[in-house]
Order: C-alpha cells, then structure tokens, then sequence
C-alpha cells in the first residue's frame, strides 16, 4: 500500500491518547453505576438478617415497633412514606407544572426574569431550613385550622411540596421550552386560543419530559429526611388521618440509628433496603407507564 | 403615493380610496391593504405598502431575502402579534373589516385565515388528530363527522393515498414533503377563506412540491391563496398576481416595488427593479 504523500499518518502516540481518553471517559460513567450498585449490596447484605432473625413478612406487614421489646413491624413506616410523598405530589406537581407553563408559555419577559430565579432559589434552600419553618409557621396554623398537635401528614405535605416545585417545574419548564415554536404557531395559525395551544398541543407534546420530572419530584420526596422528621410527628403508627402523627421510613432510621443495636441496627438497614427497593420501583412503573404511552399514544 | 386619504400614522378604520389605481373592483378583494408599515422594535422592516389581494386567485409575493414579503403575510393573519415589540401602523381590512381592529379577535381571524409555514410543523399527535385538530376547536365530536372531514382534507391536500391506511401514525413520522401536505389537511380541514403559504416548498422534495403546486390549482376556485416563494419559477407557474418587494438599502425599510399579473410581471414589468430582479441580475 502506498501512502499519499499530503495526508499526515495516524501516529501510534494518538492513538493512544484517542483510547486513553475514551477510557477515561468510561470509568467515570462506570462508577455512578458501581456506586449505586455497591451501596445497595452493602444495605442487602446489612439487613439480610432481618430474614433470619426477624422473619420477611413480620418485618414488612407487622404493625408494631418497639425497640425495648423486640418489636420490628415496618409496615406504618412503609405506609407513612408512602402517604407523605403521594400527599405531597398530589400538591406540589401541579403548583409545578402549573408554575412552569406560565413561565414558559404566558409570562412576559420581565416576569419570568424574576420569578424563574426565585423558584430556582427554592432548591438550594437547606432541607433544615424547610423544617424550622414547618415547626415554626405551619405546624401552629395546622393546629389551630385542623386540630391536634400540627404535627402529621397534612405539615409534611405542605413542606414536602414546596420543596418539589424547583424540581418539578425546571425540569417541565425545560421540557416545554423543548417544544418547537412551529408547533404553538401552528396551533395558533388554526384559531386556537392560547389556552387550547397549551393545553392541547404543548403539554401533550411534553408529556415524557413532564412524567420525567414528576419521577424526580417524587425521589425527592420518598427521599426527603430532615424536613420530613422535624414536621412529620415521628409516631410509629399507621396513618390515621391527616392530622395523626406517623413517622417515614427515612425519618424512623434517622431517629434510631444514633444507638441502634443488634437486630434493631439490622432493621434499619433493612428499612434502607426496603426504602432503595420502593424507589427503584417507583421510577420503572412510571418508566414504562411512559413508554408503553410513546408506544400507543 | 397617490394615496393620501389614509394617514399612516395610526391603526383605525380605513376608508376605501376609490380614486386609488389599485383598487380595481371592492368586490374581488379579500385583503385591502393600505400604507402598511411595519416595525420589529425600532426596525421599520416595511414601509407604505398598498396592494390588494383578490378573492380566490393565487397571489406571490416575490422578492430577495429579508424584503419583508413573510412579515406582510403574517400581518394577513396577525401571527406578528406573537412576537414581542411588533408594531403595525396602516391599514388591513378583509372582507371590508379593520383586522386591527380595536376590538378584533385575532383568533377568529386565524380560523378564516389559514397558515402554512416554511418548516412543515406537524402536531407530535397521529395523522388523524392533526387533521381533526381544527375541527375539535370548533366543536365537531362525532366520529363520523370527523372521518369525513379528515379524509376530505387529506384528499384535497393529495396526501390521502399515502397515509389512508396508516391514519393513527405519528405525523413526525412522515417525510418533509408528507408532512407539509399533512399540514395543508389540517388547514383545509377548518374551511378557511383564505391560506396564507410562508415558503411552503423550500424545505420538501421535488414530489410533494409538483403535488402541493397541483392541489394549489385544484383548491384555488374554493380559497384565496398568498404565497411567499423564493422561486420565481414557482411563483410564475402558480399564481395570477404577482407582487415584488425590495429592501433596497440595508437597515432602511423594504417597499413593494410592484404588483400585477403574474403574466406581464414576468415578462414586461413596468419597473426597472423587477425587470433585473427577474431576470437574476441580483437577490
């Protein structure tokens, strides 16, 4: 073979670098998942005991927890994480989408330049933070409009919202500004009013993206410890209202696991195993809820 | 300008200007408009055009980039009021009313005053809600009425072979030139008055432009159409009228140069303008 003459010949030295490079490269998306993947084997291997010494079905469905007694039911935490992040995304997502469609379809500029910031600001607000201010201001207005103690269910969901809507509405708001402005502009060249435009071709056209950042929203949730543990009542029982103090999975372990031992400490892990098992299952349901509407829709 | 009963200072009832050359006949005019200017912000992107659009013949708007032939067709349905700091001053009537009006509903415009843009922009919907997208608007529910209407669409916009068995697609699915023909449906599907066509065929296949040049022709008796077109072949093929705008220096505002029948706008213009930007000397 000959070589022309003009053409520079790949060196052996970049192609090195060329592998080198896309090796690296590997490796760091290699360790996300090896991380993941590692701490859930740890959990497992923690909390495999709870099959032996507590027993699966007593662990998971039985109702009762007490540590002094030997007691480790954790079906009212299951049911109580459940309850505070469904609760929370019944409020929060559609403030979140809501606020995103106006910041992405209606706000005028000067608007959207202040209100996109604030929400944005909600994020990086300490998760204690939103605590305090649940002991502080809605706890007591809790109370006083629902009774009891203003510790429970209904607090846990006002804070747990709020917190989801930075999430929720930047990610909906990134996915509707993803529509092309030929689709509104053709909705609107038909007689459509602003309103049909968005809610008949611009929301059904972000639906992936929405769902998408709804599951965020709700891993943020299921997830969320501090504020939860510091509004939530911190009662291990089942949900008995919106006002009756329960505890989560996430809170209970907080709680316990400065000076858990023995079969108590492996309950925890089992928790954490139980909690990483709903979360994971949580983000396929809605996965292929999604891709069996792309597929269909 | 002959034309000075219409101060263009202000948008307000026009005044029909009998001793005004261009208009022919009130009759036969869709669109009456009458020094229009235009403004992007600051920019006076057009400045003192005068035309009339007649009912149901093939009107091109001709012209080098950035004459400010598409700004004047969404003037036609008010797409411009989208964009932010858009300014219209002159006046547009159709079928003898102020569309900038005070208290005109840009939509109701809209549904008389049909659009097709450059880039084909289907609806992320199945073939069949796209086509039943307008009719919906309006009210229409009944399955039957809306397979009728689709299919009737479909087939005026020559694109019902293709895709009659395949209806529940996705209409991102379809090629370029399907989903401009999928576009014309939708249109056609509200019945509009008029279709205004913003490049329809500069991003499509030599095909599915002979197909939509066809069913121009076939739907011309039933809509007046407007056609902004890049290609003087297109637009000497098409249309009956011709109407040539020119921004002669950059930053100024672009005029119309000239309109009138296609025929003697090809092969005669009046103006020395045309005549070179016909024949190729520049644009």
């Amino acid at each position: 073979m000959s070589t022309p003459g003009s053409l520079q010949l790949v060196t052996s030295r970049s192609r090195i670098k060329e592998a080198l490079l896309a090796t690296l490269f590997f490796a760091c998306a290699i360790v996300a998942v090896l991380g993941v993947a590692l701490i859930f084997a740890f959990v497992a291997y923690m909390a495999f005991p709870v099959i032996t010494e507590i027993g699966f079905l007593d662990f998971i469905f039985g109702t009762r927890w007490s540590a002094s007694s030997g007691e480790f039911g954790i079906l009212p935490f299951i049911v109580g994480s459940f309850v505070v992040t469904l609760g929370a995304l019944v409020i929060g997502a559609p403030l979140a989408v809501m606020t995103a469609v106006f910041l992405s379809e209606l706000a005028p500029p000067k608007l959207r330049a202040w209100v996109r910031p604030a929400v944005e600001l909600l994020a990086g607000i300490p998760s204690v933070v939103y605590g305090f201010f649940g002991v502080v201001v809605v706890a007591p207005i809790v109370a006083r409009l629902w009774g009891g103690v203003g510790f429970g269910p209904l607090t846990a969901w006002i804070i747990l919202a709020v917190m989801i809507v930075p999430t929720i509405a930047t990610l909906t708001e990134d996915a509707l500004g993803s529509i092309p402005m030929g689709s509104r502009e053709a909705s609107f060249a038909m007689g459509a009013t602003q309103w049909q435009t968005i809610y008949k071709v611009v929301l059904p056209a972000a639906k992936l993206g929405i769902i998408d950042a709804i599951i965020l929203g709700m891993g943020r949730a299921i997830g969320e410890t501090m504020a939860v543990l510091m509004v939530v009542g911190n009662a291990p029982q089942l949900f008995a209202g919106i006002t009756a103090p329960i505890a989560t999975l996430t809170s209970q372990i907080v709680l316990d696991m400065g000076y858990a031992t023995g079969t108590h400490r492996t309950a925890l892990f089992g928790m954490g195993a139980i909690l990483f098992i709903i979360s994971m299952a949580l983000v396929l349901t809605v996965r292929l809820v999604a891709r069996f509407g792309r597929a269909h829709g | 300008m002959t034309d000075s009963v219409i101060t263009s200072n202000a948008i307000k009832i026009g005044h029909t200007s009998y001793n005004n050359p261009l208009v022919q006949s009130g009759e036969d005019a869709t669109f009456f408009v009458r020094n229009l200017d235009f403004w992007y912000g600051d920019f006076n992107a057009l400045t003192d055009v005068s035309l009339d659009i007649k009912k149901k013949e093939i009107t091109a708007f001709i012209g080098p980039s950035g004459c400010g032939k598409s700004t004047l067709l969404r003037c036609l349905n008010r797409m411009n009021d989208l964009i932010a700091g858009t300014k219209v001053e002159g006046t547009v009537l159709f079928e003898n009313a102020n569309i900038y009006g005070p208290s005109v509903d840009p939509v109701d415009l809209r549904r008389r005053v049909g659009m097709i843009f450059q880039q084909p922009n289907p609806f992320p919907q199945s073939i069949y809600d796209n086509v039943a997208y307008g009719p919906r608007l309006q009210g229409v529910k009944k399955k039957a009425a809306l397979d009728d209407i689709v299919e009737h669409a479909l087939d005026k916009a020559n694109i019902w072979k293709e895709v009659k068995d395949n209806l529940g697609k996705n209409g991102l699915a379809l090629s370029g030139g399907q989903q401009q023909r999928l576009c014309i449906a939708r249109v056609l599907a509200v019945q509009p008055e008029v279709i205004l066509m913003d490049e329809p065929c500069s991003a499509i296949d030599p095909t599915s432009v002979q197909k939509i040049e066809d069913l121009m022709a076939e739907i011309k008796d039933q809509v007046t159409i407007v056609i902004v077109t890049h290609n003087m072949q297109q637009a000497a093929r098409v249309s009956d009228t011709t109407s040539f705008f020119l921004q002669e220096v950059a930053g100024e505002p672009a005029i119309l140069v000239e309109s009138g029948p296609t025929s003697e706008m090809f092969t005669n213009p009046s103006d020395r303008r045309t005549e070179d930007y016909i024949t190729g000397r520049f644009g």
